[in-house]
């Protein structure tokens, strides 16, 4: 009987949590593709140019995925009002991929071979975009990432661009405005172990900090489960550095800013976009105050695109863009102006021309494709002021 | 020096109330409760949301939080656990394993996986005096919860030492046909157990929302397994054991993080990265040389 009993109990729970795990997210109501018409479109050989992205408008990482495919839309219909590119309409097909890679490289393949688009316009997540690059490499059809900052991503081939700038350029930004405008001579470091976007950022930290001639007085790292950062927060506090840098996401992040300000560290916070969320300062509150952090782009900016952008934007969606949909609209726009610059719907002038992009006035700043096909662009400084982030400075690369 | 020692003894407290739990439940039923850890995060959103939603004081919802995870704990038991109590006793475990998933799932599924704000509703600001006269950071915040923790573990102890359910306890704990005979109502006994250890795991779970301002429904598995190894370091089913072990824990974390080894110019070693190996390699140490823990009884094991 009990034995029965135990079987029974076991198969409902490895049931309940097969259906529990296996559950896929529940739909939220992304916009789907713009296309009305039917899926097998034939190529862009007619009066239209057709252009693919794969976002990841459900699953873990949904937000993301949603505010870029508004962007993007938003981008489109504004370049279609002004008489599309090459005089033809534009049309862009947006396959979801679920936030996970697999589904990303489907969704590449099914965009070039199915719907046979010109160009593809993917991801947020590197993992996703290094998922879907080999295969937009193999095609010879153009990719380009609008916020995937891990370098290796373009490194796939020459056919994959980016339009914002990498990890690497993040650090330097920060360690730059460290030494220059805050005046810091020591710094300590405190990074993630396990993250390989926090490991990255604190070696380009480091270098560039030691080589402006500033000092390092000190390394600690936590795990991303930890919740308690007392122990290494003491030691930065008999150290004394200027500034902390701490290049990890906004929800262990927020626990170090409170804990350190408990703990009476007087030292500037600074760290990368993991800071971009309104948890950190809704967890932190008053300890996030003063932190600063590089980011894409900032809806104060001033400058009149970034102030279109965003009016226009608020005024489509009802809510305030993120700087995940500032990268993707540049994006959109980025590839309508190459198209138009290679003169033919053509994948392989396509490639040239946007090799060739320069000075592009985009709302994540000017961007400039280098030999890498890296954007070379400005970064923005956000500082948490009045539990706002605010618009601190753009930092010019190189 | 002395700073990190109060680090230390915070977080100990922290572990302190979770180890509790699983030892008395391994006492009792000689099982460890893995869902325990999830628990106590049941704990820390019930005192959120009597605290965010109804508003209540700090107290209250510390009593609310310890309610509602005595009822999940009841329910745990009666539901998942009594039916399995003479089969094997792996069945048993990875059922607890079972539930544990099942409960964070859950809590990811109709809470959502992002963190919460926790209200702040203990004042966190450091003692003045303190910091002026001794040169330490200790809030408000921390003397709250460490005497309030005191004050459950006294309630614990008397409740185990002076009462007649406490006496069942023990005897239950110590052989159960025996207690059985002895006209010992052992469902009784084994459910009160459970609420009680889960009672206790909810108040660790407020206390750890307040103290860290943040809930996530996964906010249960680190700590729930850091308390295990505590408990089973001072000895599992023993409840001085647990406290000595989550406090000896603590002090090892700390103590290891806040070390910097300079191997040599180019290579320096970190406490903070070595910081679980060693925790872990302690306990190893300490079952090869103990292994019923510190405070545990040699097992008998009955054949």
């Amino acid at each position: 009987m009990s034995r029965l009993a135990a079987l029974i109990v076991c198969c409902a729970l490895l049931i309940g949590a097969l259906l529990l795990t296996g559950c896929p997210a529940p739909k939220t109501d992304a916009p789907g593709p713009v296309a009305e018409g039917p899926k097998d479109t034939p190529p862009a050989t007619g009066d239209e140019i057709v252009l693919g992205s794969y976002m990841c408008n459900t699953g873990s990482i949904a937000t993301f995925g949603q505010s870029s495919t508004k962007a993007m839309q938003m981008a489109v219909e504004e370049i279609n009002a002004q008489g599309g590119v090459l005089g033809k309409q534009v049309k862009l097909i947006v396959e979801d991929d679920q936030s996970k890679p697999e589904e990303a490289a489907n969704a590449a393949q099914k965009l070039i071979q199915q719907d046979n688009v010109l160009c593809v316009v993917g991801e947020v997540a590197s993992s996703n975009s290094l998922a879907a690059a080999p295969i937009c490499q193999d095609a010879k059809t153009p990719m380009v990432t609008p916020s995937s900052t891990n370098p290796a991503v373009t490194q796939t081939g020459d056919y994959i661009f980016r339009v914002c700038f990498t990890d690497d350029f993040q650090g330097v930004v920060m360690s730059k405005y460290a030494l220059e405008e805050l005046k810091a001579k020591t710094a300590v470091i405190f990074s993630d172990v396990a993250s390989d976007y926090s490991k990255g950022l604190s070696k380009v930290f480091r270098e560039s900090f030691t080589q402006g001639g500033g000092q390092i007085l000190g390394e600690e790292s936590y795990n991303q489960t930890d919740r308690d950062f007392r122990a290494q927060l003491t030691k930065f506090k008999a150290l004394n550095p200027d500034v902390v840098y701490v290049p990890g996401y906004y929800g262990e992040v927020a626990l170090v800013l409170s804990q350190a300000r408990q703990l009476g560290l007087k030292a500037a916070f600074l760290g990368g976009d993991g800071f971009d969320s309104p948890k950190l300062v809704e967890i932190a509150g008053e300890a996030a105050e003063g932190a600063l952090f590089s980011n894409h782009y900032s809806k104060d900016d001033p400058n009149p695109v970034v102030q279109t952008f965003v009016r226009n934007f608020e005024a489509k969606y009802g809510e305030a863009p993120d700087a995940l949909a500032a990268c993707a609209y540049d994006a959109i726009r980025i590839v309508a102006q190459a198209i138009e610059a290679a003169g033919s719907p053509d994948r392989a002038a396509l490639r040239e021309a946007l090799a060739q992009v320069k000075d592009f006035d985009g709302v994540t700043g000017k961007i400039t494709i280098d030999e890498n096909r890296n954007a070379q662009k400005s970064a923005t400084i956000l500082t948490i002021k009045d539990g706002k982030q605010t618009f601190v400075k753009a930092m010019a690369p190189g | 020096m002395s700073q990190q020692l109060i680090n230390a003894i915070s977080l100990g407290a922290v572990y302190a109330l979770i180890a509790l739990g699983y030892t008395m439940v391994y006492g009792v039923l000689r099982l460890i409760n893995f869902a325990h850890g999830e628990v106590f995060m049941v704990g820390a959103f019930v005192g959120l949301a009597a605290l965010t939603v109804f508003h209540l004081p700090f107290a209250v919802a510390v009593l609310v939080a310890m309610a509602g995870a005595a009822l999940l704990g009841l329910i745990i038991e009666r539901g998942a656990y009594r039916p399995l109590r003479s089969a094997p006793r792996l069945a048993a475990l990875i059922t607890a394993i079972g539930i544990s998933l099942l409960l964070q799932n859950l809590g990811m599924l109709v809470l959502g996986a992002a963190p919460r704000a926790y209200p702040p509703a203990i004042d966190a600001t450091p003692i003045g005096w303190l910091e002026e006269h001794a040169g330490v950071v200790v809030t408000r915040q921390q003397v709250v919860i460490l005497v309030a923790t005191a004050a459950i573990l006294v309630g614990l102890s008397l409740i185990v030492s002076r009462t007649k359910i406490g006496k069942a306890m023990r005897a239950v704990s110590e052989d159960r046909q025996a207690a059985q005979l002895m006209g010992i109502n052992v469902d009784r006994v084994i459910a009160f157990t459970f609420s009680l250890g889960s009672a206790i795991a909810g108040a660790g779970g407020v206390f750890y929302g307040v103290y860290y301002g943040t809930a996530d429904p996964l906010m249960g598995l680190m700590p729930g397994i850091k308390a295990f190894v505590a408990a089973v370091l001072g000895g599992i089913g023993s409840v001085p054991g647990a406290m000595l072990g989550a406090l000896l824990m603590a002090l090892v974390e700390t103590g290891v993080s806040s070390v910097t080894l300079r191997v040599s110019p180019s290579l320096t070693l970190t406490g903070s990265t070595l910081r679980d190996a060693v925790a872990f390699a302690v306990l190893i140490v300490i079952l090869l040389l103990r292994p019923a823990g510190l405070l545990g009884r040699p097992g008998r094991e009955k054949v």
